[in-house]
């Protein structure tokens, strides 16, 4: 198993190179960066004293040199103009647009984006399951109609429509601020009782919008596999045996239900970085989302660059995650060799 | 109605002989009648059925598939699915352990009396092994549940009982059975594992539904020993439910024949094999082969078909290679498969080898028989014949005419006339048809790839098609679920023949199905080679069904051919051990001719390490073919040293 595990964590290292440089691709892609941009702009409107300024940055950051060239300094697998100073160094690079290294602009949104995200997946998990059970096991009743109805409402609902009304009700009716994850009176205050509540008490709508769209389809996913898995002979054996229809319920069927899910939580981890950034700008949610959108639209490439990376790294750990849970949950991954044919 | 008056009005006087000893019922079933409810109506599945099952004795209910008897189970069980209603009727249940009779067709199917009932009372072993244990938890934890459930137990106690049932049902290590998984054990391991899990709380009632149709002759022999042996020992009822008259024979004291949920005739199991009264019976009995039939002498299925050869079909392909002579021919074939073995500790390759220097020929018109248990390398044979997988050593050739060709060299053009010449039935009729096309679109398709004439000529090959395995060509337009299962192999039989093939692979066409359709099926087969002149290589681990189509019979076991010859030579002086103890576990539907139960305690037959000289194989050993009679050859390496000129070269 330990060995698995260190062949799996080796694997992922020429992967992630290989998306790195992909990654660095689609962001050069563009014609022009940053700082030729601002050159050009500098140069269309008559001023020239800051282009002087602009040309050094230029030289700076290296990006004067050709492409491959750009690429390996951005790694740091090669001499820059100031030596080795990259990715693998430890330095995630320079912003242009905030004019702060990328690791004091994601810093703070991190924990914030973390923080939502997690408590989304929560609500996703906590909601869906019993409404999937309810309705794969009462199939065709007037309650598996009523959730299906308004699980086709919540996946066809946009978000951030759906997040505006809910926004607009909640300042109604609770008074909450709009926008944000907290009131702006803590904003930049250090940590109390009072900022916890503020930030649990605007947590509950960006949840909920983000959640919906995932819960209705965790709904319908679970009720599927469940339904698939309740024919099984293997039910009605344990149903022979004269246990309980609840009992018999998660020890055998949900338990062969789980799977698709555990599956799954690869392509979860990621989306708690970079998930719901079209919610994020509309809430106003200081989250990485909005930020990656920006750095995109003005092609702040190192901090565009480093957030994608990232969330490369993030999918390519929730990959490890999953299948090392899956070998743990079921002996046939696990065990698949010993078995007689 | 009394607890002795267990039989109903078909069963004329016995009850009164002298001699006799009366059993106290354990289940009366009485004027049972079950309604499914669908969108399109009520349909009726049993009908006033009523009979009993004594104490300590076998009742075996026997009818075809669709005709109730799995219904009546799951009523009993109180496993009725959602749509089924018990309309009318009792089933009385007298528990010898605990006082009086209680009425389970009154229970609520979910409630706390029907569960203290179910798996601890009454217990069921089902058909599939593969599929009725959880693959998810330890055989241990599914066995010991049940005992936690009924008998009070904590887990450490259950885990004892657990080891304690394992024991009994002959687990070769209980201890570690318990924590193994099912798909680490053999489909035979499986269904000992289901018995002990329905045992552990010696029911007073068990039923068996079909328990070893999914199973092998060899291991059916041993499981039905098994349960009469468990029977005997903790002395319980058992109502079998089955269509095979020859488990019938060796198992019932008393048989129950249901035909569309209503019985049709019920009595001792002696009588009713003596004297059948019942027409349908009688003609249930006629439908199934047993070994040594006369030569010639026919099947008589329930609704046969006439097969009628017209257009193109009539008189089959034309093909220079006489009737007789050498049409496939197998040299010195081998295959191994690689499985991967995940251990804890990254993975392993684990050679296994599937084909061992197999040398096979068939001739032209004949039907080749080949039999063996699963696993023996059977269906690998017909696949590296039909060149779906590539061997790995040895030569198959074909002759086409021309003289023999190597399959394996085969390309472009000429492979593409082999495929034409050389089709496959498959064993599961309802798998091998796609459900969205229609039963035309299946049987063009083969027309379509091979660019086979004019959209006109397709369509009348079509309709001739259909005519020729007895289906209406109104049919075509239908879907394969709206057919039976015998209708649909019919229909596989049919795109098998829309190439007007010359040889054609049968992998067990007839297991999945009941016995009065596998005659039907097997008279179809016989009739078409006639008519078509086909030759067939027939795959199959039933022996009296190989015994009535084959003109010659191969054995194989763990990879190797290990004797072949003259059907009736092979069958009636079988001279390797395997041959004989595969022919021993054949359960006759004949009261006087019982399995031999005492004899399969004996070492396992299919270790070749185990067979005696000069019959023993042991790896790296060549499986070298020996004719001790004419025609008739056996696998028997050490005979082959004594001999200075192995009798090879007469099969080659």
């Amino acid at each position: 198993m330990l060995y698995y595990i260190l062949r799996r964590v080796v694997t992922m290292i020429p992967t992630l190179l290989v998306i790195s440089f992909l990654t660095f691709i689609i962001i050069e892609l563009p014609a022009g960066d940053y700082i030729s941009n601002q050159i050009a702009a500098l140069k269309a409107a008559g001023e020239s004293s800051s282009v002087a300024k602009l040309e050094f940055l230029r030289a700076e950051f290296a990006l004067d040199r050709p492409f491959l060239e750009r690429y390996l300094i951005w790694v740091g697998l090669w001499p820059g103009p100031h030596g080795f100073d990259g990715l693998l160094q430890g330095n995630w690079g320079w912003s242009f647009e905030y004019e702060k290294p990328v690791a004091e602009v994601i810093g703070p949104t991190l924990p914030m984006t973390i923080i939502l995200n997690m408590a989304t997946i929560l609500f996703v998990y906590v909601v869906s399951f019993p409404i999937g059970i309810y309705s794969a096991t009462r199939q065709y009743s007037w309650g598996d109609y009523g959730f299906t109805f308004i699980g086709y409402i919540g996946l066809a609902t946009p978000n951030f429509l759906l997040g505006l009304i809910m926004l607009y009700l909640a300042n109604r009716w609770f008074g909450l601020s709009i926008g944000g994850l907290m009131d702006p009176q803590y904003i930049g205050q250090p940590m109390s009782v009072d900022k916890m509540l503020s930030i649990l008490a605007h947590l509950i709508v960006p949840t909920i919008v983000i959640g919906t769209a995932g819960t209705a389809a965790m709904i319908r996913r679970l009720r599927a596999n469940l339904l698939d898995e309740l024919h099984r002979q293997y039910v009605t054996t344990a149903r022979a045996k004269g246990m309980r229809e609840a009992r018999l319920l998660l020890k055998y069927p949900l338990r062969m239900a789980l799977n698709p899910f555990i599956a799954d939580i690869g392509n979860l981890i990621p989306s708690l970085v970079s998930g719901s950034v079209i919610v994020s700008v509309v809430l106003n949610l200081p989250t990485v989302g909005p930020v990656l959108l920006n750095a995109l639209q003005s092609q702040d490439q190192f901090l565009a660059g480093f957030i994608l990376l990232f969330v490369a790294i993030l999918t390519l750990i929730g990959m490890l995650v999953s299948d090392l849970l899956l070998a743990v949950l079921d002996p046939r991954i696990r065990l698949g060799g010993r078995a007689v044919s | 109605m009394g607890p002795f008056d267990w039989c109903g009005d078909t069963y004329n006087g016995r009850k009164n002989s002298p001699g006799r000893v009366v059993y106290v019922d354990v289940l009366t079933v009485d004027g049972l009648s079950v309604d499914f409810v669908t969108s399109e109506g009520r349909t009726r599945a049993v009908d006033t059925v009523s009979f009993s099952v004594p104490e300590n004795r076998t009742v075996a209910l026997v009818g075809e598939s669709g005709s109730g008897k799995t219904v009546i189970s799951q009523a009993i069980m109180g496993l009725l699915p959602q749509k089924a209603e018990i309309t009318g009727g009792r089933m009385l249940f007298n528990d010898m352990a605990g006082g009086t009779a209680v009425d389970i067709a009154a229970l609520n199917r979910k409630g706390e009396e029907m569960r203290a009932i179910r798996g601890n009372r009454i217990a069921i072993i089902f058909q599939e092994p593969m599929t009725s244990l959880s693959p998810l938890h330890t055989i241990g934890d599914q066995i010991g549940e049940a005992a936690e459930l009924h008998r009070s137990v904590n887990a450490a106690e259950a885990r004892e009982l657990t080891r304690e049932m394992l024991r009994l049902v002959r687990f070769p290590d209980p201890a570690r059975a318990l924590n193994s998984y099912p798909f680490e054990l053999s489909g035979g391991l499986r269904q000992r594992a289901m018995i002990a899990m329905a045992m552990i709380c010696h029911p007073a009632l068990l039923i068996a539904d079909e328990p070893t149709t999914a199973l092998d002759v060899t291991i059916q022999a041993e499981i039905l020993k098994l349960i009469k042996d468990v029977q005997s020992e903790l002395s319980m009822s058992v109502l079998l439910i089955t269509h095979d008259f020859g488990v019938v024979a060796n198992m019932a004291d008393e048989v129950v024949v249901i035909y569309h949920g209503q019985i049709m005739e019920k009595g001792p199991a002696d009588a009713l094999f003596a004297n059948p009264q019942h027409a349908y019976l009688k003609a249930l009995l006629n439908a199934v082969p047993r070994i040594g039939m006369e030569p010639g002498e026919r099947l008589v299925p329930i609704r046969p078909i006439e097969p009628h050869a017209e257009g193109f079909l009539a008189g089959g392909r034309s093909n220079g290679v006489a009737k007789g002579a050498p049409l496939v021919r197998l040299e010195h074939v081998s295959k191994t498969f690689l499985t991967r073995k995940g251990g804890l500790l990254g993975s392993r390759a684990h050679e296994l080898l599937a084909l061992d220097d197999i040398n096979l020929t068939v001739r032209r018109g004949e039907c080749l028989g080949l039999v063996g248990e699963s696993g023996s390398g059977k269906t690998t044979t017909a696949k590296a014949i039909l060149r779906a997988i590539d061997i790995d050593g040895g030569k198959i050739h074909y002759d086409t005419g021309a003289g023999p060709m190597d399959v394996a060299g085969l390309r472009g053009p000429a492979l593409l006339d082999y495929r034409k010449r050389v089709q496959l039935i498959f064993q599961d009729p309802f798998s091998s048809l796609n459900p969205r096309m229609t039963v035309n679109d299946i049987l063009l398709e083969p027309l379509i790839i091979h660019e086979v004439g004019t959209p006109a000529e397709r369509a009348e090959r079509v309709r001739e098609l259909m005519r020729l395995v007895g289906l209406d060509p109104r049919f075509l337009r239908r879907y394969p679920h709206s057919f039976s299962g015998g209708q649909r192999q019919r229909i596989g039989i049919a795109r098998a023949l829309a190439l007007n093939p010359e040889f054609i692979l049968c992998d067990e066409p007839t297991s999945a199905l009941d016995v009065s359709v596998q005659a039907q099926i097997l008279n179809l087969l016989k009739d078409l080679k006639s008519e078509l002149g086909l030759t067939y290589l027939f795959v199959s681990h039933n022996l009296a069904v190989v015994d009535y189509i084959a003109d010659r019979v191969a054995v194989m076991c763990r990879g190797r051919v290990v004797e072949i010859g003259e059907t009736r030579s092979v069958v009636q002086e079988p001279l390797h051990p395997y041959t004989r103890a595969l022919l021993r576990s054949v359960p006759e539907p004949d009261l006087d001719a019982p399995l031999d139960f005492a004899a399969l305690d004996e070492q396992r037959a299919s270790e070749p390490s185990l067979w005696p000289e000069p019959f023993r194989l042991t790896d790296g050993t060549v499986p070298v073919l020996v004719e001790m009679r004419p025609g008739h050859f056996v696998c028997a390496p050490g005979a082959s040293a004594t001999r200075p000129e192995p009798a090879r070269e007469a099969i080659l």
